[in-house]
């Protein structure tokens, strides 16, 4: 932070020297975020304030309480002050294409973050962040792939909502994944809502179905499921992370006080720093007019009980909102 | 006396706008007035019914959800259904103004408090949405794309698309209806009191029926213009919408229980409250929920002044004090 602070001034005097048209000030942006209905994106909303405060940039945050008229509005008035970009989370995937062409007009370039949208025309945005959801899923399995090896194991799969697209992403890619190995067999597969209390029963049933003994791992959809059913291993007297394997998606900080404590063995991360490469593609648009790629993928970074800086990524995520 | 509450709420607009303008730079522009009017045009319509029902002593609750049922319907029809655009608009806004009419029929003739025969309408004008479809659908017609791209540009790049000059024409007509015809007058006097209309001969049954039918029409207008605005349809839209409509009213010097009011007020309630959120986005460190609080505390202060002014709070003063 320290060296950072000394160089940002040093860059700026040198691309000032060199006579460029670099402001002296970082850019201003609006961001119109959909609300703050999920610990994630509370997560996501105070890594953008860090983003930009980071990279020296002003950044207002708009929150649309989930209604994409108040996204609308908040778009209208970010062209109104002249704002240098415009980050969007759309609430809904269509109705953009009118107040995304009057900002084309205005000239001022709109980055998507964390969802895409339904337009007819895709030259109404620079680029749209989000992560793959299959890639998730991809992760997951081919760590599981590797943990198991050569032994027989049978998988019980924990999934997200009915319906729901990421869940649907997330259980396509793990399953793929672990076709490959013949070793591996999902045995059940049941939905848990994403929710902790639906994770937990989901996994009693299990137990109590198949026996816990006849269970070598869990996949879930996601972190909460998981520590659900974390719970429900140890009330039937089993040792989750030891005795099965459990791996999941989205690194919740309380994901990471279970490897700590050995109680789980892996999470892949959704991160919540969208805003991040969006910065950085806007930065360089704006400074040499280099034209990002239509999708900026995030990294779908595994962690396990084994990485030596659990405790540093918790003390760093706890405090975003989660 | 009565013109008191629109004068004040005027100054309280264009002080805020002068605060805004000072405070923020490219605040004062066409650009953001011209988005001002655009922004809450769905808005403004739909308090331009809600002023008419609650002069006439009433409440309609509905206009949210119907807002939200004419945008799914629109999409549907214009898309799947293959019905061209106009007839589209033609069929909404008949099937709203029926829906309005059946709700003032109720009101009038099982003598039903407006409230709940209303708030029935909500559940299932949303209901109706729900069940049409529960995706965001897009419209893609040439009648829409030609339709949102009508604007008129006004210097320093403010625009007025269709849309807004829709809504200000509203304003104009129904201010007609209201203040210069015999059906506004009925409307006050309905209002004032319902037991001396009925004994002045005022048509009470038809005049109902009427206020809850213009209401809903208009709120079926104010779904077209919302799908205008988003070019899609979507059952969740226009969610809570009545009662801001009910808020900009009140702040625009209506009086909750009937008979006093005026549609320029309304106007300038739906401008304040476009006004507050648009201060919002420009801090952009505000919670947008401040909007909310401000909005709630505005109310409770225009309805303790308009009480006070009524002097409401002389007579039950002296109520108390006579002796029993």
């Amino acid at each position: 932070m320290g060296i950072r602070s000394v160089m940002l001034p040093a860059a700026i005097a040198a691309t000032l020297c060199a006579g460029g048209v670099a402001r002296a000030e970082g850019l201003t942006v609006g961001f119109s975020q959909i609300g703050s209905e999920s610990g994630w994106r509370a997560a996501e909303t105070t890594v953008t304030r860090q983003e930009a405060k980071k990279n020296g940039d002003t950044v207002k945050i708009a929150d649309a309480q989930q209604k994409q008229e108040n996204q609308i509005k908040a778009i209208r008035s970010f062209i109104a002050q002249g704002v240098d970009g415009i980050f969007l989370a759309p609430v809904v995937a269509t109705g953009w294409t009118q107040v995304l062409t009057e900002a084309k007009d205005a000239k001022i370039p709109v980055i998507l973050l964390d969802r895409d949208i339904d337009p007819a025309d895709k030259a109404l945005y620079l680029t749209a962040v989000t992560s793959d959801s299959v890639h998730e899923g991809q992760v997951a399995g081919d760590w599981l792939v590797k943990a198991v090896g050569s032994k027989p194991c049978n998988v019980v799969e924990i999934e997200g909502t009915v319906g729901a697209s990421v869940a649907a992403n997330r259980k396509k890619g793990f399953d793929d994944a672990v076709a490959k190995d013949p070793n591996i067999k999902i045995i059940r597969s049941e939905t848990g809502d994403f929710t902790r209390s639906q994770g937990k029963q989901v996994m009693e049933s299990f137990i109590k179905s198949v026996g816990g003994k006849n269970i070598c791992a869990v996949y879930a959809h996601n972190d909460d499921m998981m520590i659900g059913a974390i719970q429900a291993m140890k009330e039937a007297g089993l040792k989750p992370g030891q005795d099965i394997l459990t791996v999941s998606v989205d690194s919740v900080p309380d994901m990471f006080k279970a490897m700590m404590a050995h109680e789980a063995n892996a999470t892949v991360e959704l991160t919540p720093d969208m805003a991040g490469p969006a910065f950085q593609a806007l930065n360089a648009y704006k400074k040499s007019g280099t034209v990002p790629p239509k999708w900026i993928e995030t990294k779908s970074t595994l962690h396990t009980s084994q990485d030596s800086d659990l405790q540093q990524i918790y003390d760093e995520k706890k405090n975003l909102g989660y | 006396m009565s013109r008191l509450p629109v004068i004040v709420t005027t100054i309280v607009f264009l002080l805020g706008f002068a605060v805004c303008g000072l405070h923020f730079r490219h605040f004062a522009s066409t650009r953001v007035v011209a988005d001002l009017l655009t922004d809450n045009a769905y808005l403004g319509v739909l308090a331009v019914g809600m002023t008419f029902v609650i002069i006439s002593g009433g409440i309609d609750l509905s206009v949210g959800a119907v807002l939200g049922f004419t945008t799914v319907f629109l999409a549907l029809a214009i898309g799947p259904w293959g019905i061209p655009a106009p007839l589209a608009f033609v069929l909404v806004l008949a099937l709203s103004a029926g829906f309005g009419a059946a709700m003032g029929a109720l009101i009038q003739y099982l003598d039903m408090p407006p409230f709940i025969v209303t708030l029935a309408g909500l559940f299932l004008a949303r209901g109706g949405a729900f069940l049409l479809s529960t995706q965001s659908i897009p419209v893609n017609s040439p009648v829409y794309a030609a339709l949102v791209g009508f604007r008129l540009h006004i210097p320093s790049g403010g625009q007025i698309p269709l849309i807004t000059m829709v809504m200000l024409l509203v304003f104009v007509v129904c201010g007609v209806l209201l203040h210069f015809t015999r059906f506004g007058a009925n409307v006050y006097a309905l209002g004032g009191s319902r037991s001396s209309a009925t004994l002045m001969g005022i048509p009470v049954a038809r005049t109902t029926i009427r206020v809850y039918m213009l209401s809903s029409l208009l709120a079926g207008l104010s779904g077209i213009i919302f799908s205008l605005y988003t070019s899609s349809g979507y059952s969740l839209s226009g969610v809570g919408n009545e009662l801001d409509a009910i808020a900009a009213v009140v702040i625009g010097g209506t009086l909750l229980s009937g008979g006093v009011g005026t549609l320029f007020g309304s106007f300038v309630g739906v401008m304040i409250e476009g006004l507050i959120q648009t201060y919002i986005t420009f801090d952009g460190n505000l919670s947008s929920w401040w909007a909310k609080i401000v909005t709630g505390a505005l109310l409770f202060a225009f309805i303790a002044f308009q009480q006070i002014l009524s002097g409401g709070v002389l007579s039950s003063l002296r109520r108390t004090s006579a002796p029993a």
